[in-house]
């Protein structure tokens, strides 16, 4: 009852195209049927992602660990809420990330756990820079 | 109880088959000679009631199945088109689902008769289990059903559901993977749970056989609880049982065909009419009410793993239930505390599904975890305890006793009672839990269609075919009406001829033809709306991001929430109408300027009614905008009333056929119950 062919050859990498994105905006990729947050973060919000001390987070991760290095603006993250499975809705909440509307988990900017009954941070999935402005998810 | 049978059969080609299979013994000493305590009350008809829900969702749902089809991409619609198309499709519909609702009302009610009366108690220990097996098997089969008609709370659901077994530690992942046969919840998951819904009814009735067998093996418990001792205690099972049975299915068929034919989506979901959308979750996930209470105590733990172990052992502890209550004494009826402790329990379970249809915050979550520890207090400490100090009151010698004890006042109250857990066990269902900060509701407008006799109104439906013809259809769809509806019964009552002209002023796409071409031909009478968008990106992005809903559904995609005590009213009242208020109250609810303190985002507009205010429609309405032939008035006010009445229409085109057959089927059935009743009193006039 695993996956079938079809369903795994559809799951292949894609590419996705950065530059329509402005910065403090975000879009919505799917990818082997899951939501993929791109956010184009502002200052502000990489400011309060890497300033958070590592001791008062549930699930601690560095900011540094969550994105790529040199494309600290860029975060990409599957949107599915590690509580149950929820979409949490971007740039709302009080960490200025994303909030599930489910069961009230508040995620920062960097995609992690700061409120809420999730247990675990918005996972980042296998992805890399091809160019400056071009990402392959997958 | 029930030895070898003495039954032998006169009619020669019986006689014949008789020896060779003895069935017709094993018929006759399980349903005719098998002797039942004479005692029984009429919380022992539901063990009957049960058995024919069961053989009523596999008989609905057999034939449900031949017109639906497991493809994510279409079986909404074939849901719709089953309701819509079909012979009685609405009513196979409504029995299947509302039957449900029913099936858990029953089993609930016969969960809490045997926890009352103490029938898991030696020698019925497997009788019990095979229960809580069974009542395992009604849950996953539910869950897999609500998931079929792939709306979004059957997505939505679906993917809340599997992720708890995500919980496991180390094999969750996989476990889920397998659940869904992909990255996420989608097309095969469709597909293995229509093949595993259709498999575990079977599998259920294979269990309920066991169950019946264990149950004639022990004989039945009774309300004295102490076992018949000679034939003074027990009647024969037909006619006694039988006729008892028979008036107590007839009462519940009562309170069932209540929700088939008035109030089918009283216990539903108005999210549920939303097409599956794998991109939007909706503001609350809320199960089916018969879920509610385990839903709380998931809720109410703050980890996700002691969450999801304490929602499976609140219906797992059940299953060691004969062994934690050790008292001797049986029935509760003797048991001055454990009586006390028990009805405390009922409303223990009673808020837990009320706060499982709750928003998970503040005062609700604390409620949910003081409650949780209760339920799990009642099994683990108070009954084992209560087995050690109580002190119970002396039982009857036997059966006879208790019957010849017996006076009058008690089933009055008993029924009583039952109307109370009954109550209380809808407040959960009806809760459509949507958080709402400040908002208002739309006032309750007068409908032509509300109540058990409510028509659409002919006029209404013309006016508001043209209103959204010539206004709503320039961005809205209105994909699952064809021109014929128009001259179905019940509709807007158009002829044929009327239908045909209506359909040839549209232009169909069609094709290809022999060149490969698609072309346009004018409408036919079995052609659909077309829709005003080629597809819903194109609809979203002539419309500022986001598509115009499709509108043939809205009148009961829509809603809003009645709050506490008013859901229980509209219960008696029989109170449909949400949707067309809400439909109503938005087209009206438009203003120009928002009130002090209020912003609406660019591109947005304010209106009053609308979950958050900020709606992308403009305005859609204005005096003077449409005219009308019969003289009725062009204003927003009357636009937004036949519009909406035509929505209602197009939502449940139906819905005439549906309450005239009601007022005949509750003719019947209350008929047939009176006749049940005085059979009833006849046949047990020697027993009492």
């Amino acid at each position: 009852m695993n996956p079938d062919a079809a369903t795994i050859a559809a799951g292949a990498p894609i590419e996705v195209d950065l530059t329509p994105i402005a910065e403090g905006q975000d879009i919505k990729v799917f990818w082997r049927g899951k939501p993929i947050y791109i956010s184009h973060r502002t200052k502000k919000q990489i400011e309060e992602a890497q300033k958070v001390p590592l001791s008062s987070l549930p699930d601690p991760q560095p900011d540094s660990a969550r994105v790529k290095a040199g494309h600290d603006q860029w975060l990409v993250v599957i949107g599915i809420c590690t509580h149950l499975g929820c979409i949490p809705i971007a740039h709302e909440g009080n960490y200025d990330g994303f909030f599930c509307p489910c069961h009230g988990s508040q995620y920062d900017s960097s995609g992690r756990i700061r409120q809420g009954p999730a247990p675990a941070n918005l996972p980042v999935p296998p992805y890399a820079f091809v160019s400056d402005t071009k990402i392959q998810i997958g | 109880m029930s030895g070898p049978s003495d039954f032998q059969p006169t009619n020669p080609a019986l006689k014949w088959i008789e020896r060779r299979l003895p069935i017709f013994g094993l018929i006759h000493s399980s349903f005719v000679a098998y002797p039942t305590p004479r005692n029984l009350n009429y919380w022992w008809t539901f063990g009957a009631i049960l058995s024919l829900m069961l053989g009523l969702q596999i008989v609905t749902g057999v034939i449900l199945a031949m017109h639906y089809t497991p493809h994510a991409d279409l079986a909404f619609k074939s849901v719709e088109l089953l309701v819509r198309d079909v012979n009685y499709g609405w009513l196979l519909r409504n029995m299947h689902a509302c039957g449900a609702s029913m099936f858990f009302f029953a089993v609930y009610i016969h969960m809490f008769r045997g926890l009352y009366y103490g029938s898991y108690k030696e020698p019925r220990e497997v009788l019990w289990i095979l229960g809580v097996i069974i009542y395992l098997l009604m849950m996953a089969t539910g869950f897999m059903g609500y998931v079929l008609p792939w709306g979004q709370m059957s997505f939505w659901g679906a993917t809340v559901i599997t992720n708890l077994f995500s919980a496991i530690p180390y094999f969750g992942e996989s476990i889920v993977t397998l659940l869904w046969g992909g990255y996420s919840v989608g097309n095969p998951t469709l597909n293995r749970f229509f093949s595993l819904h259709y498999l575990l009814p079977f599998v259920i009735a294979g269990v309920v056989v066991l169950h019946v067998w264990a149950l004639h093996v022990a004989g039945q418990n009774n309300p004295a609880g102490v076992e018949a001792k000679t034939e003074k205690d027990t009647v024969p099972f037909t006619p006694y049982a039988t006729i008892k049975d028979a008036f107590g299915v007839s009462c519940f068929l009562i309170f069932y065909a209540w929700f088939i034919f008035y109030m089918p989506n009283y216990l539903g979901d108005a999210d549920n009419y939303v097409p599956a959308n794998p991109g939007v979750t909706p503001a609350h996930i809320v199960p089916e009410w018969y879920y509610l209470p385990f839903y709380a105590i998931l809720r109410s733990i703050p980890n996700k793993l002691a969450g999801v172990a304490c929602m499976f052992g609140a219906i797992i502890v059940l299953a060691f239930l004969p062994w934690l209550d050790n008292a001797r004494t049986r029935s509760s009826k003797y048991r001055p505390l454990a009586k006390q402790f028990f009805w405390i329990f009922v409303v223990v379970c009673i808020l837990l599904g009320y706060l499982g249809a709750q928003p998970p915050e503040g005062i609700y979550v604390i409620a949910g975890r003081i409650l949780t520890v209760c339920y799990f207090a009642y099994f683990l400490i108070v009954l084992p305890l209560l087995s050690r100090i109580e002190t119970p009151r002396p039982v009857p010698n036997s059966i006879a006793d208790d019957v010849l004890a017996k006076h009058g006042g008690k089933a009055l109250a008993s029924a009583l009672a039952a109307f109370l857990v009954a109550g209380g066990l809808l407040v959960g269902g009806a809760q459509n839990a949507r958080a709402e900060g400040n908002e208002v509701s739309p006032p309750s407008q007068k409908w032509s269609f509300s109540g058990p006799l409510g028509k659409y109104d002919r006029g209404s439906l013309q006016r508001g075919l043209k209103v959204y013809k010539e206004v709503c259809s320039a961005c809205h769809s209105l994909n699952y009406i064809a021109f014929r509806n128009l001259a179905d019964a019940g509709g807007p009552g158009y002829s044929e001829a009327q239908a045909a002209a209506f359909a040839s002023d549209y232009k169909i796409k069609d094709g290809p033809n022999d060149q490969g071409e698609m072309f346009d031909r004018p409408g036919r009478v079995a052609d659909y709306f077309p829709a005003p968008f080629p597809n819903e990106q194109a609809a979203a992005a002539a419309n500022g991001g986001k598509a115009p809903p499709d509108l043939s559904l809205m009148a009961k995609a829509r809603g809003y929430e009645r709050g506490f005590p008013q859901f229980i009213f509209d219960f008696f009242t029989q109170f449909q109408e949400q949707g067309p208020n809400y439909i109503d109250a938005i087209l009206l609810g438009f203003e120009d300027k928002p009130p002090a303190g209020v912003e609406v985002p660019q591109g947005t507009y304010y209106n009053k009614y609308f979950p958050g205010h900020a709606i992308k429609m403009p305005k859609p309405l204005s005096d003077g905008q449409v005219t009308f032939d019969d003289g009725s008035p062009a204003t927003v006010a009357q636009y937004a009333h036949d519009v909406t009445t035509f929505l209602a229409w197009a939502a449940e085109p139906r819905m005439e056929e549906r309450k005239r057959i009601g007022m005949q089927v509750f003719v019947f059935l209350i008929l047939f119950a009176f006749l049940m009743y005085f059979t009833k009193k006849k046949v047990w006039a020697d027993a009492h």
